[in-house]
């Protein structure tokens, strides 16, 4: 039982006012929060570190910058940090054996950058082993439940981030998205998950997965609260090469400004409805789009053609670029290391000991993929399949300024459900892996429930088109109270 | 369905420096096949004359200037490693 739910389930703009106005400190405020993890992770289990002094020290030193009249755009915010990103002194464990014990030395950028916002960290939330899943059932720890029902999964792989911020543990969290796990985490716990554009934010720090792809994001309880931490973490960085050198525009402003969804094009893709997917996802997201009409978008059936294409090119790419991206954990420099007398012998026992079946799954796909006599009609030819799906969505962005589609072809799934069915599990990414394929932006919000279950709508923008999307979120989410509903056990 | 045999399963994880058990190949050897089978659909695909997408930025070369500063002291650098000696990693000996 936690007196102070009310002040865990406030918005981050919520809260930063009531801070400014000195309503609350931030003190109580995290104090709030850490009770609240108390009172239901035993339950949820979004957390793998939980850091109650050090948060409490952090916001304490922020309401005394407060009071010396100092700001900051996140001035004493209590926020969690999905366990793939670096965070200096504190253990960065990836959701894998080999990296249990391991402490950065430096901090992630985007990390650095909510620091310097005044942020304060709660601790390290629970991810699928290297972020490989889309469920964190592929955690070496445990399974994160979600906060709707605690007998099903909360999505992932940032499923812990995401299960925080809907159980009240946190006012908002950092996720990381290769192809979708971001996104769909916050659609299966009712919550906002944005995926910027590929360089948006710098990689610095997020232990690499598929470097083609990999991108940190945003979860939050709103749009308005994904546009502050966007503008927080954003913007070019020497340290990553693929960060764009391109000027961060104070997104809550832009997303605000206009005329909302008046007027706006808003493709619909087809491909993107597809048989089998569940009655009631569909019908959420068909709700939506006819919500989004009321509003005065003007809706446009468009084509992706490529589509079906989608999981094989992804599933190729993102193996054959993590199987490479793994290597490195060879019981040298950080990590397992499992002696042998032999050397060659002391890698693979490292390795075999160190990293769980979903991540040795994807090494060996990754490796298959890239080996003699398969890296043309494997890697290379998936290689030459993504240029085909990147023209797709340049035909498109032709006659649309946002796409609009489902995010996820389920609700959340029953823990166990698809464990044993890799193949299956892979294929939850339909409708979210082609973003990271071809580098642009999208974002999931709440728009409805199907099986008493949350369900996402995903709008997507063409790269460095996220005003755009979160503008046409934020259009929709004020004319719907979907954001607004909170699961009822975390509130008790 | 392709088929995978034990011998290039054991041959790709000893590409890979990875341990398996016996238990795990015969595992990989079906789900593999199963997930290369799904895959295959990309043969159906032309691709005939197409450039392959390595990213999704259109950059190359991206330069800076070469300047010296500061770097992770060593100390720092040694702090998660299994095994260390006298500012180095310890490692086994790959020569006799």
């Amino acid at each position: 039982m936690n007196a102070n739910t009310d002040l865990c389930f406030l918005t981050i703009h919520e809260a930063l006012a009531s801070l400014r106005r000195g309503e609350v400190s931030s003190v109580e405020l995290t104090q709030a929060v850490l009770d609240q993890i108390l009172s239901v992770d035993n339950q949820v289990r979004a957390y793998i570190s939980i850091l109650p002094e050090e948060a409490l020290a952090q916001a304490e030193a922020a309401d005394q910058r407060r009071a010396e009249g100092q700001n900051g755009p996140l001035l004493g915010v209590p926020l969690a940090i999905k366990d793939v990103i670096c965070t200096q002194g504190i253990t960065t464990t990836c959701g894998s054996r080999i990296l249990e014990d391991f402490v950065p030395p430096f901090d992630a950028t985007a990390v650095a950058r909510l620091r310097s916002a005044g942020a304060v960290f709660l601790g390290k939330t629970n991810t699928d082993e290297f972020a490989m899943g889309s469920s964190t059932e592929h955690s070496a720890f445990f399974t994160t439940a979600n906060p709707w029902d605690v007998e099903r999964v909360p999505g992932g792989s940032s499923g812990g981030s995401a299960a925080a911020v809907a159980a009240g543990t946190a006012l908002g969290a950092l996720g990381s998205d290769t192809g979708g796990s971001v996104r769909q985490p916050a659609a299966m716990c009712g919550i906002v998950g944005l995926k910027p554009t590929y360089g948006r934010v710098s990689r610095y720090g997020l232990v690499a997965h598929g470097s083609s792809l990999d991108q940190i994001g945003p979860l939050a309880r709103d749009v308005e609260d994904a546009a502050i931490l966007l503008s927080c973490v954003a913007g070019h960085d020497w340290r990553d090469s693929t960060s764009l050198d391109s000027p961060v525009p104070n997104y809550v402003a832009e997303m605000k400004a206009g005329d909302g969804l008046r007027g706006m094009k808003v493709g619909v893709p087809q491909e993107y409805f597809i048989e089998g997917m569940e009655a009631g996802v569909e019908a959420a997201v068909r709700a939506a789009l006819d919500e989004m009409a009321d509003l005065g978008a003007d809706l446009v059936d468009v084509s992706l053609p490529h589509t079906e294409y989608c999981i094989p090119i992804y599933y190729l790419i993102a193996t054959a670029e993590a199987s490479s991206n793994l290597a490195r954990y060879d019981g040298v420099r950080y990590g397992l290391r499992v002696n042998n007398p032999d050397m060659w012998q002391t890698y693979y026992d490292t390795r075999q000991s160190g990293f769980g079946p979903e991540v040795k799954r994807r090494i060996m796909l990754g490796t298959y993929a890239l080996s003699a006599g398969y890296y043309d009609a494997d890697y290379l030819k998936a290689q030459q399949a993504r240029t085909l799906l990147r023209r797709d969505f340049t035909r498109v962005w032709e006659q649309v300024d946002v796409l609009a589609c489902p995010v996820s072809p389920t609700v959340a799934f029953r823990i166990g459900q698809k464990i044993d069915d890799p193949l299956q599990m892979y294929l939850m990414d339909v409708f979210t892996v082609s973003l990271n394929l071809v580098g642009m932006c999208g974002i999931s919000v709440p728009c409805g429930f199907s099986d008493n279950m949350p369900v996402g709508l995903q709008l997507v923008g063409p790269a460095l088109g996220e005003s755009v999307i979160l503008r046409a979120a934020y259009a929709y989410e004020q004319a719907t109270s979907w954001h607004a509903q909170w699961p009822v056990d975390s509130r008790q | 369905m392709p088929q995978l045999t034990l011998q290039e399963v054991e041959h790709i994880a000893e590409l890979a420096r990875l341990g398996l058990t016996q238990a795990e190949k015969e595992t990989f050897c079906e789900q593999l096949a199963t997930i290369l089978g799904y895959v295959e659909m990309l043969n159906g695909l032309d691709t005939e004359g197409v450039p392959p997408t390595t990213s999704a930025l259109p950059l190359s070369n991206v330069m800076r200037s070469d300047e010296v500063s500061s770097s992770l002291p060593t100390e720092d650098a040694l702090a998660n490693a299994p095994d260390a000696d006298a500012d180095q990693f310890r490692v086994r000996a790959i020569l006799e």
